[in-house]
């Protein structure tokens, strides 16, 4: 049972206010989306979470309880720009990063041991960091934040500059630790992966929160009600005007295709209804938004935007 | 409190780990031992060969008054300078010293053939001679006896003796005391600056490569700060340790080993010193030196020299790391800290350059107030305790210590907090302020 709830969070730097009364909701075991255009505030937010940078104002609660210092430990964090220590050995430093987040050194070992083998990298064990390349850096990265077992795990960008077969594997892991019981933040800007993954999203612009919600019902909060139906004959179809309203219509080779919005509340069942007595139908879609148009569109129109 | 250990823990093994901690723990001693022991070698190894040197005087003043030495024979020639020349040249070690007629009343021109390095005892040796005679015979010109002036030649030793509290009264020799105070004050500002640039170069490193968010998500930013100033005093402790240790060793191993442990190196230094005073001409003091040169050393009060330096380099290099700390947390590139290194090196450099009217004046105002200002005193009150300090001023200097350190901690640590997340940032003072009372 994991949890985790920000209240009314402020945080003002000393020239720029990075959060502004920001509150999410991020229910146990499952995957949230913190997304927002750069400078928005997301990793003031996160760095929040994981009490590198301490509040103005507001809560963060763990299981409804105040967030406490020892609670690190049962938070595993990538940042986006992330490094590791050159010279230090590969195995030796993942341990320490893992005794730091309190776990002993045998049992740090042993869990290494374990990803080691499951990414096959067993043989890095004693090389330098520097002699790694930038995409084997990152898995260790991965590792040393998943190892100590994490409750809650945040990652910030974490699929930039992978390779989209190292994309999947992690995204395969970051699944399978939700489903072993982790909850899961996501900041991102890949919109695909959103979509993807999260279950719950909340868009930060302007150090603001301006949209949150589960990723399907805010899909279907914005969608336009429009239905791009293809048939035969070409020909326009005769709609009540109060119901359906015809956006666009164009011929493809032999069939007809026409976008119709639904007005009123009309159901979709109804226009079937309508065009099944005038054409032969051979196709129907409801045309929905992706979470990227969403995202252009309220950036757009909140206020301030483009100034960061 | 487990998470500071481990930071210190890595600190201290990354260090002591590699390469270079190893080269230098060796090669210190090395350096230390040699620059003790090479001049005395040198001295050994050059007196092997033996000097014969012939003497032309066409004025007959001198011939008579050059006498054999250790290493040095003369013996007389009467032929002309040419022929002469051929003859005694024939091999290394052999000299020709020709005083040619003059016109003048005193001839004080001489001339020296050898056909490899003459040395400086023999020049030094001829020099003095010819000097002493030519005097006397000025003297005697004049009607003055040179005895006369011989005997009332004298020479002064002045015993400095400092009457402490309750009577004790202590010998002190002010050259042993500046060779030591400065010494000392040397070491201070050596170790400070070496060490204090590590945690200055480890902070930047953590920065740059920007491992510093993931620590910081483990640990608190003065956790991890205060992790890295004490792993790396452990670092500077250990290594000076070694070298304490090593240097003696290495000293042992070459007196027994190399001398055979029949002659030691200090009689070595001291015949070498002999040879001097008998070149020179002057009669030797009453007192042989090195009696007196021990005498001096063990009236100087070691345990409190040890403590003294342990506790300024520590106290000073606490001090003047957490500056660094807050400077390689602060700025972005290596090239940035060069503004803020110059303000905060200028104290210790001040100190070193003061150090030569320190030793003239331990007691004076400026050398009090020096050596209680924390930014100063790790290095001026080193060079002042060698001299006898009272126990309340080291008292009081140290107390000032541990306060300046613990105030700079406080402000580098909120300095520190602030940067060290902080990127593509120009930082000059009035942000650094900012950072400060944020």
């Amino acid at each position: 049972m994991f949890s985790l709830e920000a209240i009314n969070v402020s945080k003002t730097y000393i020239n720029h206010k990075a959060l502004d009364n920001v509150s999410i909701q991020v229910e146990e075991q499952s995957i949230f989306g913190l997304l927002g255009p750069n400078g928005a505030g997301k990793t003031t937010l996160i760095r929040i979470i994981n009490q590198i940078s301490v509040m103005d104002e507001g809560k963060i609660l763990l299981n409804g309880e105040p967030i406490k210092p020892s609670d690190t430990a049962m938070i595993g964090y990538l940042p986006e720009e992330r490094g590791l220590y050159k010279k230090m050995k590969v195995g030796e430093q993942a341990v320490y990063l893992a005794q730091l987040k309190g776990i002993s050194k045998n049992e740090a070992i042993r869990e290494l041991k374990k990803w080691f083998e499951k990414f096959e990298i067993g043989s890095w064990w004693n090389k330098k960091v520097e002699e790694l390349s930038k995409g084997m850096q990152q898995k260790l990265q991965f590792i040393a934040t998943v190892m100590h077992k994490p409750r809650l795990l945040i990652f910030d960008e974490p699929f930039s500059g992978f390779d989209p077969i190292n994309v999947n594997i992690l995204k395969q892991e970051i699944l399978k630790l939700r489903d072993e019981g982790a909850t899961v933040i996501f900041s991102t800007h890949n919109m695909a992966s959103v979509e993807e993954l999260c279950d719950n999203i909340a868009l930060i612009n302007n150090s603001k929160v301006i949209l949150s919600g589960g990723v399907n019902e805010i899909i279907d909060r914005y969608k336009p009600n429009i239905f791009k139906v293809s048939y035969t004959p070409h020909k326009s179809i005769d709609l009540k005007p109060n119901a359906f309203e015809l956006v666009s219509e164009e011929k493809l080779g032999d069939l007809h295709s026409s976008r119709i919005r639904l007005l009123n509340g009309t159901k979709p069942n109804d226009l079937l209804t309508a065009l099944t007595s005038q054409v032969e139908v051979h196709s129907f879609n409801e045309i929905l938004p992706s979470i990227n148009d969403i995202f252009i569109q309220e950036v757009n129109q909140s206020p301030n935007s483009g100034n960061e | 409190m487990n998470k500071i250990f481990l930071i210190i823990q890595r600190e201290y093994l990354i260090r002591v780990k590699k390469k270079s901690f190893i080269i230098m723990t060796i090669l210190g001693p090395v350096l230390m031992a040699s620059l003790m022991i090479l001049p005395a070698f040198l001295a050994d190894w050059s007196e092997a060969t033996h000097k014969n040197v012939a003497v032309l005087d066409e004025t007959g003043w001198y011939y008579e008054k050059f006498k054999d030495q250790d290493n040095i024979s003369f013996y007389h020639v009467h032929n002309d300078l040419e022929t002469d020349k051929e003859k005694a040249l024939y091999e290394k070690g052999h000299l020709l010293l020709y005083i040619p007629k003059t016109e003048l009343s005193i001839p004080v021109y001489a001339e020296l053939f050898s056909n490899g390095q003459s040395g400086l005892n023999l020049t030094t040796y001829i020099k003095s001679v010819m000097k002493r005679e030519a005097e006397n015979k000025k003297l005697l010109a004049s009607g003055i006896n040179p005895d006369v002036i011989k005997s009332s030649k004298v020479s002064i030793k002045l015993s400095n003796i400092r009457v402490e509290e309750g009577g004790i009264e202590k010998k002190s020799n002010t050259e042993v005391e500046v060779g030591l105070g400065i010494f000392g004050g040397i070491m201070i500002y050596f170790f400070i600056f070496m060490f204090g640039v590590q945690v200055l170069k480890g902070v930047m490193e953590e920065k740059q490569n920007r491992i510093v968010e993931i620590i910081l998500a483990s640990v608190k930013p003065f956790q991890l700060m205060m992790g890295k100033i004490i792993g790396i005093a452990m670092v500077g402790l250990t290594q000076f340790l070694l070298w304490i240790i090593l240097t003696a060793v290495f000293l042992i191993a070459f007196q027994s080993g190399i001398f055979g442990g029949s002659s030691d190196t200090l009689d070595i230094i001291s015949s070498q010193s002999q040879i001097s005073d008998l070149a020179v001409g002057t009669t030797t003091g009453v007192n042989d030196p090195f009696t007196m040169a021990t005498e001096i050393i063990s009236g100087i009060n070691f345990k409190i020299m040890i403590f003294s330096f342990l506790f300024y380099f520590l106290g000073g290099y606490l001090l003047y790391s957490s500056f660094f700390a807050a400077i390689g947390g602060a700025v972005d590139q290596d090239a940035d800290t060069q503004q803020f290194m110059l303000p905060v090196s200028i104290p210790l450099i001040f100190s070193v350059a003061m150090s030569g009217v320190i030793v003239n004046q331990p007691d004076s105002a400026m050398s009090f107030w020096l050596s209680m200002i924390p930014l100063t005193s790790p290095i001026t009150m080193m060079i002042r305790i060698p001299f006898g300090v009272p126990i309340w001023e080291i008292a009081v200097s140290m107390s000032l210590l541990v306060v300046g350190f613990l105030i700079s901690t406080w402000m580098a640590g909120k300095i520190y907090r602030t940067g060290i997340l902080m990127y593509g940032q120009k930082v000059n003072y009035a942000i650094m302020w900012k950072w400060l009372r944020h």
